[in-house]
Parts: C-alpha cells; sequence; structure tokens
C-alpha cells in the first residue's frame, strides 16, 4: 500500500518535470520584459553605473542585498555562539 | 603542511589579495562585486590558515569579528544616507563629487571609476564584511577543538 502510494507520487512528479521541461518556454523571451527594458535603458543615466547588475544589487533592489548580508551576519553570529569558549 | 604548500601558498597568496582587491574596487565596473570579493580574500585566508597551522591565527580573529560589525554598519549608514528620497536612494549618483561623475558615454564603454555614487562605498562595506565575517568564520572552525583555541 505505501509503496504504491509513493509509486503514485513519483509518477505525478515526473510527469509535472517532464511536462514543464517539453514546453518550456523559448529561452530569451520573457512573458513581460518592461521592467528588464527600464533597467537596461536607465542604469547608466540614473545611477551612473556601468555594471547595471550592480546597478540593481545595490541601488534598486537593496532592500535584497541588506538581507543578504543580514543572512551572513546572522550565519557568522551562529558560528561563533556555538564555537565560543565555555568557562566552567 | 609540507614545504611545497607553504611556498606554494606564498606565491599565490599576494595575487588573490590582489585579484579579490580589484574585484571589489571594480564592482561597479565589472562583473563581481563587494561579496565575490570578498570571498576571494577569504578564500585566501583559508589558504593561509590550513597552510601555516598556528595558534597565532586566534588574535586575528580578535580583529576580524568588529571590522564586520563595521562594514555592517558602515552597509547600513550609506542606505540610510538616502532617506531624503527613499532608502537606499543613491544620493552621491552624477553629484558631480565623490564618485560622482557621470559615465563617459551612453552604451557599451569602459568606464571611468569615478562613477556609481555610493555603489563603489557600499562595495567596499560589503565586501569589508564578507572578508571579516567568511574570515573570522574560517578561523573560529580551524581552532575549533584545538587545546589553545
Amino acid at each position: 500500500m505505501k509503496r504504491w502510494f509513493f509509486f503514485a507520487m513519483l509518477l505525478i512528479l515526473a510527469g509535472y518535470l517532464l511536462g514543464g521541461s517539453v514546453w518550456l518556454r523559448p529561452f530569451g523571451e520573457p512573458p513581460r520584459s518592461e521592467m528588464d527594458r527600464y533597467f537596461i535603458e536607465n542604469a547608466q543615466t540614473e545611477v551612473a553605473a556601468n555594471n547595471v547588475v550592480t546597478a540593481i544589487v545595490f541601488d534598486y533592489r537593496g532592500y535584497d542585498t541588506l538581507g543578504e548580508a543580514t543572512v551572513l551576519f546572522a550565519a557568522v553570529v551562529g558560528v561563533v555562539l556555538l564555537l565560543r569558549k565555555v568557562k566552567e | 603542511m609540507s614545504v611545497i604548500v607553504r611556498t606554494i601558498s606564498r606565491v599565490v597568496a599576494p595575487v588573490a589579495l590582489a585579484f579579490g582587491a580589484y574585484v571589489i574596487m571594480h564592482g561597479h565596473l565589472t562583473p563581481g562585486g563587494g561579496f565575490q570579493g570578498g570571498a576571494v580574500v577569504a578564500s585566501v585566508v583559508a589558504l593561509l590558515v590550513v597552510a601555516f597551522e598556528s595558534g597565532r591565527w586566534k588574535k586575528w580573529k580578535d580583529v576580524l569579528l568588529p571590522l564586520e560589525d563595521l562594514g555592517a554598519m558602515a552597509f547600513t549608514i550609506l542606505a540610510f544616507l538616502g532617506l531624503g528620497a527613499t532608502f537606499f536612494r543613491n544620493i552621491l549618483a552624477g553629484g558631480g563629487g565623490l564618485f560622482g561623475a557621470p559615465v563617459p558615454q551612453l552604451g557599451p564603454n569602459p568606464g571611468a571609476l569615478n562613477t556609481a555614487g555610493t555603489l563603489p562605498l557600499m562595495n567596499w562595506a560589503v565586501g569589508l564584511k564578507v572578508i571579516a565575517g567568511l574570515g573570522s568564520v574560517v578561523i573560529l572552525l580551524s581552532l575549533f577543538g584545538r587545546e589553545d583555541g
């Protein structure tokens, strides 16, 4: 019974993955590209940066980088907490 | 580690350090940035910790941990600078002052270092944070379990 259940789940998952790979959207043609166009055309005038990726990461979507920095900070704090020397 | 490993890491470490500094400093012009360059420099720390095993890395940890807080605070303060308009507003871009020059020309161009406003400063802050954070994690993990750790 349990085995049949897992087999059915495996079939469903495999079907989803196969369907997803067959009806994949053609590469380089997103459904909506207004925001991409905006970044590519205005990053050099608005942020004055040649690297559009950095302009997005540190300017347009700075919150993302703030979260990333917070994750790194939390990781370091966790390691320091775990490996600190405990006084007996 | 053996003499071979130590000699090779003596040769490789300055080159990798220079490359990491380049990736951080040119974050607004070339691929890469604070996170990537910081990871490169932190890998130098890992290389040196593995090659030159000794207890003196413990002092480095006490230097690096405050530096990580300093980098995080610098990043947040730079983000708060733009609070007149919005959080993370790039106030220095195009202003003519520090890093305030416009791009040399629109479209593909080699670029100039003195552009992009707060982006280079943020890259340095994040680079310092990643160097200090990953470096202290590597040192802490290497010291774990030692008698003098």
